[in-house]
């Protein structure tokens, strides 16, 4: 037999771009239509804006300014989703991503604001904290069977209430934010190595934004490269086949738990200890910050590359949210169309198989045809 | 010890209310982790019609309208996860995480968009009812009493009766434990998912309404509401999809919670000064406890999550 060539949209990955762009478009779509119910004057305009964020900017200086800290933003996001995307191919659902942020954030802020310890040891701690909430989850779920996705609720909400009672030490005193990082412990930021400089001067751009594509490049290579990215995904599969063939079932949950909570933890670190944000020691809500993860790892086609792009993408459109004419639309209209964009992600297998179905239906004829 | 009782009873018919509502999708088999979006929707449709009647309207007309008001867009919004879930088979937890985000996002984004309407300066998202408030609260020498207190007493009945001594709600079971078998003695399992998860959207709208409604008279709608909704869940499992354990649990959990807001008043609590994000707590760490011990012989239903597909055998 001759071996055919598949056709474009038989591929795996042209089928998942595809599905992510009409997600986004649907969702700008429904975002259009919003802005037009609530002033249909200015919905062109406002939608223009959200997509076109930091380009508002005629000079390029500002331009580069502001492209700098949708990336800053970008990094966490990026290792939130990648958090996500990993322990979702072990088959866990990691709703606890925001939880294991959380403690991130914690942590990393308590050693640098209490302890005045140095970047590096800071980013060890957010990631060893999230690590540990991670195995939590891991361990409850191995030995005790008890739902990731509920013990990773239950968590997110005890993190927040310890990190904003841990952190109030280190609050200032007139308002609920935590001290800044350059008033208090300087030699906690995260080092810039001048690339800072290439985005007009951005102090809070540091190696946060390359590390985390190397983290995203690690992520891909231990989940297809490495036979412990084989036996965790074999977990995920059948976890009684898996400890059929002498894998040890629940060393690989705890362990796909705490390499997610670490990744997340590592994004908590990469916001905070660049100063670009201060911890508000009041918030009664979990960080949005891991749920979004979940959007940017399913529109990112749940692979590791695409969530680069797609983490940045929403991170794009959130800021560019921030540029809307206050006077006649609120910044929460991105909220709304990332939230759009990850319920629509729920309709991608949907698609999927709609596509591949027309396909073979289009095969069938075309085979009767020839006859 | 007055008010302390006030706030649990009150904190615990919204989580019965939320806890049931979730109860009916699960035993349908849809996970519904939307409820706190669906909370927020509700607690929308509720304020809105508070703020829109007019003062001179009656009790009862008002908590009629407003409980009717807070069903409906309960229950529309449920249809966005009915949709997914039953007819196009997504993944339950991606859609109900959305379901909570675009809660919040599109209450805030709505009422925003109302107050800068009203008047240009108004950024804020808030949603005041001081007066309309008062149509749900009867003065019993000191106590509080809600009509919602009432309610959800009814609705727990209500669920149990429906549940357990009707032919819809033994089919509904049915559908979670094996929608296979249920379809083919003739049982429709979409129906029944549909009726499952539009219930759950009913009750989880009620209890959004009732929530913005204790204790406060006017609700900042960008805070969604605060983690309720993953607080009923907790007490759905707590009550092990059984809905007098859920009342059981609902009373457990809204104590905790009342606690943390009166603590002050108890010298012998006052004087162990813990934070009061401790008692917050303290509900989220007795249900992981209890999960640890429990779950190994969990009475979840078990088809749950899992998309019914009728040519799967």
């Amino acid at each position: 037999m001759k071996k055919e060539k598949s056709p474009l949209l038989r591929n795996g990955a042209v089928q998942s771009l595809l599905a992510s762009l009409l997600c986004i478009l649907i969702g700008l779509l429904l975002g259009y239509i919003a802005l037009l119910l609530i002033n249909p004057a200015g919905a062109g305009e406002a939608i223009l804006t959200i997509v076109k964020n930091f380009m508002t900017y005629s000079r390029t200086t500002a331009q580069l300014k502001y492209l700098g800290s949708t990336l800053v933003k970008t990094a966490p996001l990026l290792m939130c989703s990648l958090s996500i995307l990993f322990a979702y191919k072990v088959g866990l659902f990691n709703i606890g991503a925001a939880g294991q942020y959380v403690v991130g954030a914690g942590a990393c802020l308590y050693c640098a604001l209490g302890l005045h310890l140095p970047w590096y040891l800071c980013l060890m701690a957010a990631v060893l904290a999230g690590a540990l909430l991670g195995a939590v989850s891991g361990v409850l779920k191995a030995c005790c069977n008890v739902n990731e996705v509920i013990s990773c609720i239950m968590l997110n909400w005890i993190s927040l209430y310890s990190v904003n009672t841990l952190l109030t030490k280190v609050k200032e005193e007139t308002s609920p934010y935590t001290y800044t990082l350059s008033s208090t412990s300087p030699e906690a930021i995260l080092p810039s190595l001048g690339l800072g400089g290439l985005f007009s001067k951005n102090q809070y751009v540091t190696i946060a934004v390359p590390l985390s594509v190397i983290a995203a490049v690690l992520v891909w290579v231990l989940l297809e490269k490495t036979k412990l990215g084989y036996e965790l995904k074999a977990t995920g599969c059948n976890k009684f086949a898996a400890k059929y063939c002498g894998m040890r079932e629940k060393k690989n949950l705890i362990l796909t738990m705490a390499i997610a909570g670490a990744l997340a933890g590592m994004g908590a670190a990469m916001l905070f200890l660049t100063g670009f944000e201060q911890w508000q020691c009041t918030q009664s809500a979990v960080p949005a910050m891991g749920f979004n993860g979940i959007a940017a790892a399913f529109l990112g086609g749940l692979s590791p590359i695409g969530s680069i792009f797609s983490s940045y993408f929403i991170q794009h459109i959130t800021n560019g949210g921030a540029y809307v004419d206050k006077t006649m639309y609120s910044a929460q209209i991105s909220d709304f169309i990332s939230a759009l964009i990850i319920y629509l992600c729920g309709f991608v297998l949907f698609f999927k198989v709609a596509l591949n179905r027309w396909l073979n239906r289009r095969d069938e004829k075309k085979g009767g045809g020839g006859k | 010890m007055i008010l302390l009782l006030q706030y649990m009873l009150i904190f615990a018919s919204v989580l019965l209310l939320v806890a049931l509502g979730g109860c009916f999708s699960e035993h349908s088999g849809v996970i519904n982790i939307g409820l706190e979006g669906i909370m927020v929707m509700g607690a929308l449709g509720g304020a809105l019609m508070m703020k829109f009647l007019p003062d001179s309207t009656s009790a009862f007309v008002m908590i009629v309208l407003v409980v009717l008001a807070a069903v409906l867009l309960g229950m529309l919004y449920s249809l966005l996860l009915a949709v997914a879930a039953v007819n196009f088979k997504a993944d339950q937890t991606l859609v109900g995480t959305a379901m909570n985000l675009l809660g919040t996002a599109a209450a805030t984004v709505f009422v925003k968009a109302m107050n800068t309407a009203e008047n240009v300066d108004n950024v804020s998202s808030t949603i005041q009812y001081i007066n309309a408030k008062k149509a749900f609260i009867v003065n019993l020498g000191g106590f509080e009493f809600n009509w919602f207190m009432l309610l959800a007493l009814l609705a727990l009945i209500g669920s149990y009766v429906s549940l357990y001594k009707t032919r819809f709600g033994l089919r509904l079971m049915a559908c979670g434990e094996h929608p296979q078998a249920a379809d083919s003695v003739g049982i429709n399992v979409y129906k029944m998912r549909y009726a499952g998860v539009l219930i759950s959207g009913m009750l989880g709208g009620l209890g959004g309404i009732v929530y913005i409604t204790a204790g406060v008279s006017e609700w900042k709608f960008e805070n969604g509401v605060a983690g309720f909704g993953f607080l009923a869940l907790a007490v759905m499992i707590f009550g092990q999809w059984k809905p007098t354990r859920i009342a059981l649990a609902a009373l457990l959990f809204g104590f905790c919670r009342a606690l943390g807001n009166v603590y002050t008043g108890f010298d012998f609590l006052k004087s162990l000064e813990l934070p009061a994000a401790v008692y917050n707590m303290l509900p989220y760490i007795i249900s992981l406890v209890v999960l640890a011990f429990t779950s190994q012989k969990s009475r979840a239903p078990k088809a749950e999550g899992i998309p019914y597909d009728k040519g799967q055998r």
